[in-house]
């Protein structure tokens, strides 16, 4: 019983952060209407991972596979900022 | 680690490097298109502006709250079996679903609204974008619905048990990671284009 | 300027010669590990034999695409370079189709040996005592699970930018060109380490049978088949030093790409100190091993004339890009793969080859080989542009020198194909293990039944325990 009810607790974190995020975006912060967004989109995406796809109970082994990709993701949305940002 | 001993309930370690690598591959996918996106929003920051406006914050924020309680419904599916509960996990699966058909189907007002508009994905960069990703993403929550609906037959036949329930495991964790997807690009495309 | 309209053909065949050569190579890889992995880690069979042969099916549909599409000649160039592909009446469209089920059909084939590496070695082999060549696999696996989707995911867009208008590469509609060459070649790049690293795999297990000798620096190998993978990922950017990017990419690309020198030396200086003083016997795996680290030592050299940035200026684009490719590429992959053909054909079909053939047929590749693309060194650095079936008269007895060659190179191929075949049925029945190797394949009979080990293998040592009367125990 007590999984399911983590699960609760985790899916109305979800929904709060969702309102947060939603109401944060009608404020005008500039720049940092952008970083609130995907810290808060990171948060959640965290929560997700962790609670609903057990990568907390993992063993490392496969949080090496989760995790190794985002790396290589990393690589190519910087390599190619490199060459846009700077032409 | 503590529970170094204590063996996982669930599917066999080969079955979950299998679809973590996969996941791995469908991180790289979409990875191209945040890509695109970056590059874009950086080079166009006035025309991300003002296009993202013409998409329906209400819409998308309800889409999210649907896939968010999809994930959770999904998540209670594989506990339930866990422990060998097979009708909470057929409750489970179709709840899943109907939540799934329900994103498709706002999905579908959004598009025609946009369309009526004359917003299609050749109209300007942003909404090319938007297309793309969403486009993208709703194929993979279609392909979803169809595992699941295989995953509801197989259940209806007593297939799964808490020995025995590797496929709505690895479909759970597939799942899951559609809603990752989806929790970026709704700020991405809604909320800060 | 000369005719060159009617010279289209020639090019569009040299497209389709590339599109074939680069995007069905993969495969050979997936055939080796198919057989092999399993053979040498002590496994009955892959992880997921039923999504084995559904990539197996995948390919064979993307394949059927793919030459569909090439029916009509292809004027796009296998780079698919935006935005001319966006526009060419060519079958683009199909072809992304066709390319995009064979790279996921090499996805799945790759995640299955990911898989099958981690879970399937039989007890006792723990990561030390694995043979190279599974190092290797490992390492061309990660590299196919993680940029073949990049490369899916930019045919799609291609698809979308013919089909819908979307203007990601269309500098008319705001579009960035470059953008397609990025993911292009961060894809590209990796993938000719796919084809590359299975080949040192096969070098590192033949060079120790060959010398008697323990293979020296045994996780130096292992770990630089790694980090050749990792840093694959971070040198794309070499191929697009004159296309427009901006200089600060093009100094940071230049710079990471001397590092893949790094791990790729550390190989070939531990395969010769692997032969020194040993005793080796120049059987006809062991020539063409020797010839791979010969023709690589100067493919994998004159890659960094072209992977520094003001080098790369004055020789891009011309014959000296050829040569460098086929010393890699052919030199490197097809030697080391000739390699594993003659090493493993005893084991594969029961017979052992004709070795005065399979030796007549080496002195003409070699020879041939050579003849053939050293000159297209000189002939880059004289400025000879590739893709031309026209130039000017200058260059012409040195292409003349290498028309001959590939006369001798392709007589040579022949003859050894033909002794494959002819040894099918007239080779001498092939023993276990007829080059006294120490892997699991040799322990059991030639060829293999069908779940190649009646009784799971228990290991105790490395494989690699050459010339010794005890065998040492190495690898915790
Ligand atoms: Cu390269």
């Amino acid at each position: 019983m007590s999984a399911y009810k983590n699960y609760l607790i985790v899916w109305a974190t979800l929904l709060v952060l969702t309102a947060i995020t939603v109401g944060v975006s009608l404020l005008n912060l500039g720049l940092w209407n952008a970083g609130v967004a995907l810290g808060i989109a990171s948060v959640k995406a965290a929560l997700v991972a962790l609670y609903f796809m057990h990568l907390r109970h993992e063993i490392k082994l496969v949080l090496g596979f989760a995790l190794f990709p985002l790396l290589i993701l990393a690589l190519i949305i910087i390599g190619t900022l490199t060459d846009t940002l700077y032409r | 680690m503590a529970s170094k001993h204590k063996a996982h309930k669930g599917a066999p370690v080969s079955a979950r490097l299998g679809i973590w690598a996969f996941l791995a591959t469908e991180l790289l996918l979409f990875g191209g298109l945040f890509t695109v996106y970056a590059v874009f929003r950086l080079s166009y920051p006035d025309l991300f502006h003002v296009q993202h406006l013409k998409l329906n914050r209400i819409m998308g924020a309800l889409n999210t709250v649907l896939l968010l309680t999809s994930s959770l419904s999904m998540a209670i599916g594989i506990a339930a079996i866990r422990q060998g509960r097979q009708r909470i996990l057929k409750i489970a699966l179709a709840v899943t679903l109907a939540l799934a058909a329900g994103f498709l189907c706002i999905k579908y007002f959004e598009w025609s609204e946009d369309f009526g508009h004359g917003l299609y994905p050749a109209s300007n960069l942003f909404f090319g974008l938007y297309f793309m990703m969403t486009g993208l993403h709703g194929l993979h929550v279609l392909f979803g619905m169809l595992v699941m609906v295989w995953l509801l037959l197989r259940a209806q036949r007593g297939e799964f048990s808490a020995d025995y329930n590797t496929p709505v495991e690895i479909t759970g964790l597939y799942w899951h990671f559609v809603d990752l997807v989806w929790i970026y690009l709704f700020p991405l495309l809604y909320l800060i284009g | 300027m000369p005719d060159l309209s009617a010279l289209n053909g020639g090019e569009a065949s040299l497209a389709s010669h590339d599109v074939d050569a680069v995007f069905i190579i993969p495969a050979i890889p997936s055939s080796l590990g198919n057989f092999f992995i399993p053979l040498l880690i002590g496994a009955r069979d892959v992880a997921f034999p039923r999504l084995n042969l559904f990539s197996y099916w995948i390919f064979l549909a993307g394949i059927a695409v793919t030459l569909f599409s090439l029916l009509q000649p292809i004027d796009t160039g296998w780079t698919f370079y935006t935005p001319y592909s966006a526009q060419s009446s060519a079958a683009v469209t199909t072809l992304c189709l066709g390319l995009f089920l064979v790279g996921m059909s090499s996805i799945l084939t790759g995640l299955n040996f990911i898989v099958t590496i981690h879970t399937m070695r039989a007890p006792g082999m723990n990561w030390y005592r694995m043979p190279l060549f599974i190092w290797a696999m490992y390492a061309t696996s990660v590299i196919q699970v993680l940029s073949t989707p990049v490369i899916g995911i930019t045919f799609i867009l291609l698809a979308a930018e013919r089909l819908f208008g979307v203007g990601f590469f269309d500098p008319a509609k705001g579009g960035d060109p470059l953008l397609f060459q990025h993911f292009f070649w961060f894809y590209s790049h990796p993938v000719v380490y796919v084809m590359i690293l299975p080949a040192m795999g096969i070098i590192s297990e033949v060079a120790p049978v060959f010398s008697r000798k323990p293979i020296f620096g045994y996780r130096a190998i292992a770990y630089s088949a790694l980090a050749i993978a990792f840093i694959g990922f971070l040198v794309w950017g070499h191929h697009m030093f004159v296309s427009g990017m901006s200089t600060v990419a093009g100094v940071i690309f230049s710079f990471l790409t001397f590092f893949v020198a790094v791990p790729t030396g550390i190989k070939i200086f531990n395969w010769i100190a692997t032969l020194y003083r040993g005793s080796i016997t120049l059987d006809s795996p062991m020539l063409y091993a020797l010839t791979f680290i010969f023709l690589f030592i100067i493919g994998g050299l004159t890659g960094l004339f072209l992977g520094s940035l003001a080098t790369d200026v004055h020789v891009h684009d011309t014959y000296f890009l050829v040569a460098h490719f086929h010393y890699t590429m052919m030199g490197g992959t097809v030697m080391g793969l000739f390699a594993g053909l003659h090493y493993w054909y005893p084991k594969v079909t029961g017979r052992m080859l004709n070795e005065n053939w399979a030796k007549n047929a080496w002195w003409l590749i070699v020879t041939g080989f050579n003849v053939t693309f050293f000159p297209m060194f000189i002939l880059g650095m004289q400025g000879m542009p590739r893709r031309y079936a026209e130039y000017p008269a200058k260059y012409q007895p040195l292409n003349v020198v290498a028309t001959v060659g590939s006369w001798f190179l392709a007589v040579g191929i022949l003859i050894m194909f033909a002794n494959f075949i002819r040894s099918l049925r007239n080779g001498a029945p092939a023993p276990a293990n007829p080059w006294r190797g120490l892997t699991l394949e040799w322990s059991i009979p030639s060829p293999p039944e069908t779940e190649n080990f009646t009784e799971i293998p228990t290991v105790t040592d490395w494989p690699y325990s050459y010339g010794k009367k005890t065998r040492h125990d190495r690898g915790k």
